[in-house]
């Protein structure tokens, strides 16, 4: 790759013991190299909250607007599954926090097993979204031609018994906006769940070898901060998807 | 080399934060802190508070992630520009969602 | 006619023989390359690409508008053409065009770094450019797209019958290209300026082209989650935009116009940025009023984003809306307003030369005013019913983006083709062309105010025949307009193997990219500068010329 790195190598620098190897050619230190792609990984986090900023606007408004679909809407997700979901993240924010802390202090095992339980609350995390969707389109919840929005206007007798109203029908079809709202929401933060969990397992594969040991810790750093970011969407998403109006 | 950052640090100190290690115990703590705050949103959605419920569960998704991104994300730690864009970038957030919300809410109130 | 022009003596002077160009041969070494230099190459030549391919369905537009009937396409083709010379220009030339040509290869240098912050990731932005670029030509030959650029609601999700969901993935993946290249220039400009360069020694290029960055890294991804809503209602059939389902379609302009009108200060910041240094330059004046002008840069980016609503006005927000967003633009034409001050401010007193740069910034300060002050009636929200959606708005986009920042860019280009390329553009036809350039722009646009003001809606095929004297002047604008901008093609290309040799510092410009070679060093500066010297300083340049080497390599 024609960057500074060839130049300056082509320029007699070929002795790299003065400065450490990751060090590319046009940062003057570690340090600025350090700072500076951490402040890049911030700057891309920005992107991302104005990314579901989006959606949030939406989910906001639409809420104002119907808010008895959105109740009856949020009444259709399992509490159980959604407490679970918040309880696995927050645990693996803390595991990702542990493990940053582990490569920086150069505690080999500490790292590896903080990488591991991040691995799999995240993917218990997805597993439990499977079971969710899964239920969602036997229900006939996916918005589309297959939505079906007559269940609110007649409720089961069991989801009377919850606390679920009848809806009039023009209120009962809004209730397809709120699983629109749900299905965007909830699939993009699954997303960037994938993704996050490629990621992953990619570092841990290099943990795993050793890696990471030797200060060069920065990719572990600015994975944590975008593992924490997608933390906090579903901080916001659960109390916003899952207890709308629970005590009614 | 190490010169020039010694100048750049000199004249720039709030782009600057030594690098501190944020340790376990702390996070223990947040962690606990998280996991409490989850409890009470969803205890306090059972609660008839009427146009409060949303209030309350979004202040304390708001204090979650604050200690998310002041503790885990190290914000409380690193420079004055990271603060600063960490600030910018809600900022504008709420700028998105509030001015958005208030063409919607003064719908409502009539020609005039 | 005097001119600053100074270029080493021609019989003994040569290209130097290392340099970015030079380094390394071969294809890969150019598609792969981290050089930041030649990415904005690669940028430079994609572009021109994609504004030849906007500019002939800009000429066919005009045809069609010779006459009052449909009759050189129908209706539905004429839609499609207007919507692809919209998504084109202003996503595959405008936005990218200062930013990924000139900013890339400049602010480095200007900043005395060896390249930018996140070199790979200016590659990739580059790819998504051009994975974009190739997406919407795509949709473009399968059928095209005929909802306008703006993609609005009902008509894009559910009436429009086109290849709406392929363009707007399209711009989605050129948006990204947007945001990286916003990132880049953001932690470079922060992080790697050399020893001694403050922020208040930095040119105003990298001022304006900070808050242009902090538009992109902001406000892109709002465009992006809403072409990803589009897509997701036109092929699933969720409901947001969806009055039948409860949705609403205004919340898509919101969330549209949320990042586009940002969007416009995107696109002409960079081109303020150029004309900063140039009329300082063609003046061998500091700029007035540095500071106001580097504030104003980040105030338009600050204030951009609280006034997108009025692009709004007539489509149903409620009137307390219309009122706080009309107000709000009146306070964003300040800042504007100042730099157009203290540009005048700059040449008062001023040793002014007219060299083809200075013309095209000259070009810019007029028709740009008369861009912005148009701006004022359409951000008042009473003259704006009566004016939206005619061609009084055409005119108004066309003088601020077309008068105002392509004649930035052009003049950015010429600029610094010497520092990019090592040679001299041929002058007398160079400043023919930006003379014809500006007499073909105002008779093309110019008597689309009036027309619009006379009630002719945009966007149609069709018009009433009492417009028709005035289209025919617009599209006979045209015709010389094309011409003006046929020419640079020819001549800078040209230039590339006869142009004269351009030497390091051919216009005498302060600032750090005219103290190195042309063309540069793949590592820009043999050592990193020590920067002392303060902006615009013309007194040391003359100090410092005393001891100039004229190349190294």
């Amino acid at each position: 790759m024609s960057d500074s790195h060839a130049i300056a190598a082509e320029a007699g620098h070929d002795n790299h013991a003065d400065h450490p190897p990751y060090l590319r050619h046009h940062f003057v230190s570690m340090e600025q190299q350090d700072e500076t792609v951490s402040f890049g990984m911030w700057l891309f986090l920005l992107t991302e909250i104005m990314f579901f900023g989006g959606l949030f606007t939406a989910y906001l408004i639409y809420r104002n607007w119907y808010f008895p679909a959105f109740v009856a809407g949020s009444h259709q997700l399992d509490i159980f599954w959604g407490s679970l979901n918040t309880l696995l993240l927050i645990c693996s924010s803390f595991t990702m926090a542990m493990g940053v802390w582990s490569a920086e202090t150069k505690r080999h095992k500490g790292l590896v097993w903080s990488l591991i339980g991040t691995l799999i609350l995240g993917i218990g995390f997805l597993g439990i979204k499977t079971i969710e969707y899964t239920e969602k389109y036997e229900k006939h919840h996916i918005p589309g031609h297959t939505f079906d929005w007559k269940g609110f206007v007649n409720p089961t007798p069991e989801e009377i018994a919850k606390g679920d109203k009848p809806l009039a029908p023009d209120m009962a079809q809004k209730t397809e906006v709120y699983f629109s709202l749900y299905f965007a929401m909830t699939g993009m933060h699954a997303l960037h769940m994938i993704i996050g969990i490629a990621l992953l397992l990619g570092m841990l594969v290099k943990a795993m070898r050793g890696g990471y040991m030797d200060g060069h810790i920065a990719f572990v750093e600015n994975f944590g901060l975008y593992w924490h970011f997608v933390d906090i969407v579903w901080i916001f998403l659960f109390p916003l998807l899952y207890l709308i109006s629970r005590h009614q | 080399m190490a010169d020039l950052q010694t100048q750049h640090h000199e004249h720039e100190p709030e782009q600057h934060a030594e690098h501190h290690i944020v340790s376990p115990m702390v996070y223990a703590v947040i962690l606990g802190a998280l996991l409490v705050g989850t409890a009470i949103t969803i205890g306090a959605s059972y609660l008839e508070m009427g146009p409060w419920n949303p209030v309350v569960a979004l202040a304390i998704a708001c204090t979650k992630a604050t200690l998310v991104v002041l503790f885990f994300m190290h914000i409380k730690y690193s420079s004055k520009l990271m603060k600063l864009t960490v600030g910018a970038g809600i900022f504008t957030f709420l700028i998105l969602v509030g001015m958005s919300l208030s063409d919607y809410i003064s719908r409502a109130w009539g020609q005039w | 006619m005097s001119t600053i022009v100074s270029l080493p003596d021609q019989a003994t002077a040569q290209i130097p023989k290392r340099n970015y160009i030079t380094n390394e041969n071969g294809l890969m070494s150019w598609l792969l390359t981290g050089d930041h230099k030649r990415i904005a190459m690669l940028y430079l030549i994609s572009i021109t690409l994609f504004f030849f391919i906007g500019g002939a369905l800009a000429g066919l537009i005009r045809m069609e508008l010779l006459t009052p009937q449909s009759d050189l396409m129908s209706t539905d083709t004429y839609n499609k053409v207007f919507t692809m010379h919209g998504v084109i220009m202003i996503f595959l030339f405008l936005v990218p065009s200062v930013p990924a040509t000139l900013g890339n290869f400049l602010i480095p240098i200007m900043v005395g770094a060896k390249d930018l912050a996140f070199p790979k990731i200016n590659l990739l932005s580059w790819y998504l450019y051009v994975a974009g670029g190739i997406m919407t030509l795509a949709a473009m030959i399968t059928g095209g797209v005929d909802t306008g650029w703006t993609f609005t609601t009902p008509m894009s999700t559910h009436f429009s019958n086109t290849n709406v969901v392929t363009t707007g993935l399209a711009i989605f993946v050129a948006g990204f290209s947007s945001i990286f290249t916003g990132l880049n220039f953001i932690v470079t400009i922060h992080r790697m300026r050399a020893p001694g360069m403050t922020w208040f020694k930095l040119p105003l290029f990298c001022w304006s082209h900070y808050a242009a960055s902090i538009l992109m890294v902001l406000g892109t991804p709002v465009l992006a989650i809403t072409l990803v809503l589009v897509v997701l209602e036109r092929t699933i059939g969720i409901g947001v935009f969806d009055p039948t389902k409860g949705g609403d379609p205004i919340l898509f302009q919101h969330l549209f116009w949320f990042y586009s009108h940002p969007a416009v200060y995107i696109m002409i910041l960079p081109g303020m940025g150029v004309i900063s240094e140039v009329i300082s330059t063609f003046s061998r004046k500091r700029v007035f009023g540095y500071t106001a002008v580097a504030f104003s840069s980040v105030a338009i980016a600050v204030f951009g984003f609280f006034v997108w609503a009025h692009h709004m006005f007539i489509m149903g927000v409620s009137n307390y809306a219309v009122l706080v967003f009309s107000l709000l633009t009146m306070l964003v034409a300040v800042p504007s307003a100042i730099k157009i001050f203290n540009w005048a401010f700059t040449l008062y007193k001023g040793s002014i030369t007219f060299e083809t740069p200075m013309l095209y910034a000259f070009g810019f300060m007029g028709l740009f005013t008369i861009g912005g002050l148009t701006g004022v009636f359409l951000g008042s929200s009473g003259t704006d019913i009566h004016l939206t959606e005619t061609y009084f708005i055409v005119a108004h986009f066309h003088f601020v983006m077309v008068g105002g920042m392509l004649m930035a860019f052009l003049s950015g280009v010429h600029f610094w083709w010497p520092k990019m390329t090592g040679r001299m553009y041929p002058e007398k036809i160079s400043q023919l062309a930006a003379v014809v350039t500006f007499i073909g722009f105002n008779f093309t646009f110019f008597p689309q105010f009036l027309v619009g003001m006379l009630g002719m809606p945009r966007r149609y095929a069709a018009y009433p025949q009492e417009f028709q004297v005035l289209n025919v002047f617009s599209t006979a604008g045209a015709t010389i307009l094309g011409v003006g901008y046929l020419l640079p093609i020819i001549y800078l290309l040209w230039s590339l193997k006869y142009g004269e040799i351009a030497g390091n510092n051919p216009w005498q410009a302060t600032g750090l990219e005219w103290q190195i070679q042309s063309p540069p060093l793949t590592e820009n500066f043999t050592t990193i500068p020590i920067v002392t010297q303060d902006v615009y300083d013309y007194e040391w340049l003359d100090r410092q010329k005393e001891h100039e080497v004229t190349h190294v390599g």
